[in-house]
């Protein structure tokens, strides 16, 4: 393959893991930490990092060993490496990011049975070289955190008047500057932060991107890559 | 006896697993399109629940706590989903092919539902004794069977109406859920210890 054969296939793998096939807008995967971690937008984008890094360094894992991983026990195996990852972020999180790790607290272990690393995995990974499947799960894990922020931003201006409140005290204090209170404190509508301000947000937001990717006079999906 | 009514009832109702704690949302919206099986999902994974969450228990009791390997918390527990799952599959194709081939591919994914761990987690932080953890266990997951046929049966009325073109699909799915959501918030008024 040529360089420009190959240059071009990493702008696809970017271009697809922002945008194009994001894993919350486009698939509709990994719903569970999308809605209950998007309180804020500082916690959306902690959890979306912390995803991507388990992502990129297990779809690096699954690739270089693609040929050792037999068909009949891949999930177990690919399960077993997403596990081992996130053993790895869970304690370094525990070990220099301690105010983060408690807000996020259950939703750490639980990137395990997120279905979107999983699903990156067995549709890319397994059958690809190392250096584009650790490119595609960390486009990818990058893509989930750009919606989770986005999310967490809509929720909490809505919310609470916020734009990344506690930022210096989760990622530390040089993330000072991007604390914001963009509306009074009293004018919140309480909802947002709720439950259910993370289903009726996502389902808007999903019709946004559908509206934005008309425009592009592109093809919108009608229905998400559903997996359980 | 009240001890335990409290408990099924925070544990089903007032913080529901789907709505409250957002966990199992990919079955949620995945498998709610028919109310049968809705009810199949919801039936097999109250099975996986209530006996993985008393494995899981029994691991972190006389395993994990008792050697200090607390840092294998998470590989440990997702083996052992893992097995309970392939032992529900056993058991459901021998009691009930029909359901075995309803559920179809949906019930090995029943290990990358968030809603198995996330029970197991949630029991284990709490501390909770054994007959507790089970109780728990077993009512998370009616709780979850019952949000998941309620909105299975939503969807199929939302299947005969127009939406807008740009709202069909997931996004009017969503904003059902939040409504849903929301109806399930009144449960919080229970609550009260």
């Amino acid at each position: 393959m040529s360089n420009a054969e190959n240059s071009n296939q990493y702008s696809t793998i970017v271009k697809d893991g922002l945008w194009d096939n994001n894993g919350v807008f486009s698939m509709l995967l990994g719903m569970c930490p999308t809605m209950a971690m998007t309180t804020s937008a500082t916690n959306g984008f902690g959890m979306g990092l912390a995803t991507a890094v388990v992502m990129g360094a297990s779809s690096y894992l699954v690739a270089v060993f693609r040929n050792q991983i037999t068909t009949e026990v891949r999930i177990p195996v690919y399960i077993l490496i997403v596990a081992a990852m996130v053993t790895l972020v869970d304690l370094a999180m525990n070990a220099w990011m301690h105010e983060l790790y408690k807000v996020l607290g259950l939703f750490i272990p639980l990137i395990v049975s997120n279905c979107l690393p999983l699903a990156r995995l067995e549709a890319f990974a397994a059958k690809q070289p190392a250096f584009p499947a650790l490119l595609d799960g960390l486009f990818m894990g990058l893509g989930f955190t750009i919606a989770l922020t986005v999310i967490g931003a809509v929720r909490e201006i809505i919310g609470s008047g916020t734009l990344f409140a506690d930022a210096s005290l989760l990622l530390g204090n040089s993330f000072k500057v991007i604390e914001m209170r963009l509306l009074p404190a009293d004018m919140g509508v309480l909802m947002m932060i709720l439950p259910p301000g993370g289903f009726i947000v996502t389902g808007l937001l999903v019709v946004a991107k559908r509206v934005l990717d008309l425009r592009a006079g592109k093809e919108i999906q009608m229905a998400g890559a559903h997996a359980v | 006896m009240k001890e335990f009514a409290m408990i099924m009832i925070s544990a089903a109702l007032v913080n529901n697993v789907i709505l409250a704690r957002f966990l199992g949302l990919c079955s949620f919206m995945g498998v709610t399109t028919r109310i049968d099986t809705a009810a199949g999902m919801g039936f097999a994974t109250t099975f996986v629940i209530t006996v993985s969450s008393m494995a899981d228990w029994a691991v972190q009791t006389y395993l994990l706590d008792a050697y200090g390997l607390g840092f294998l918390r998470t590989v440990t527990f997702i083996l052992v989903i893992a097995s309970a799952v392939q032992f529900t599959e056993m058991t459901i194709k021998k009691v009930s092919p029909e359901l075995f081939q309803m559920l179809g591919i949906y019930l090995p994914l029943i290990t990358t539902n968030c809603a198995v761990l996330g029970v197991a987690l949630l029991l284990v932080e709490g501390r909770m004794s054994f007959i507790n953890a089970t109780l728990f266990a077993f009512a998370s997951s009616l709780g979850y069977s019952l949000v998941m046929v309620i909105f299975a049966g939503l969807r199929e009325r939302l299947a005969l109406v127009q939406v807008p073109r740009l709202f069909a699909g997931p996004p009017i799915a969503f904003i059902v859920a939040g409504m849903l959501a929301m109806a399930f918030m009144g449960f919080s008024g229970i609550a009260a210890s």
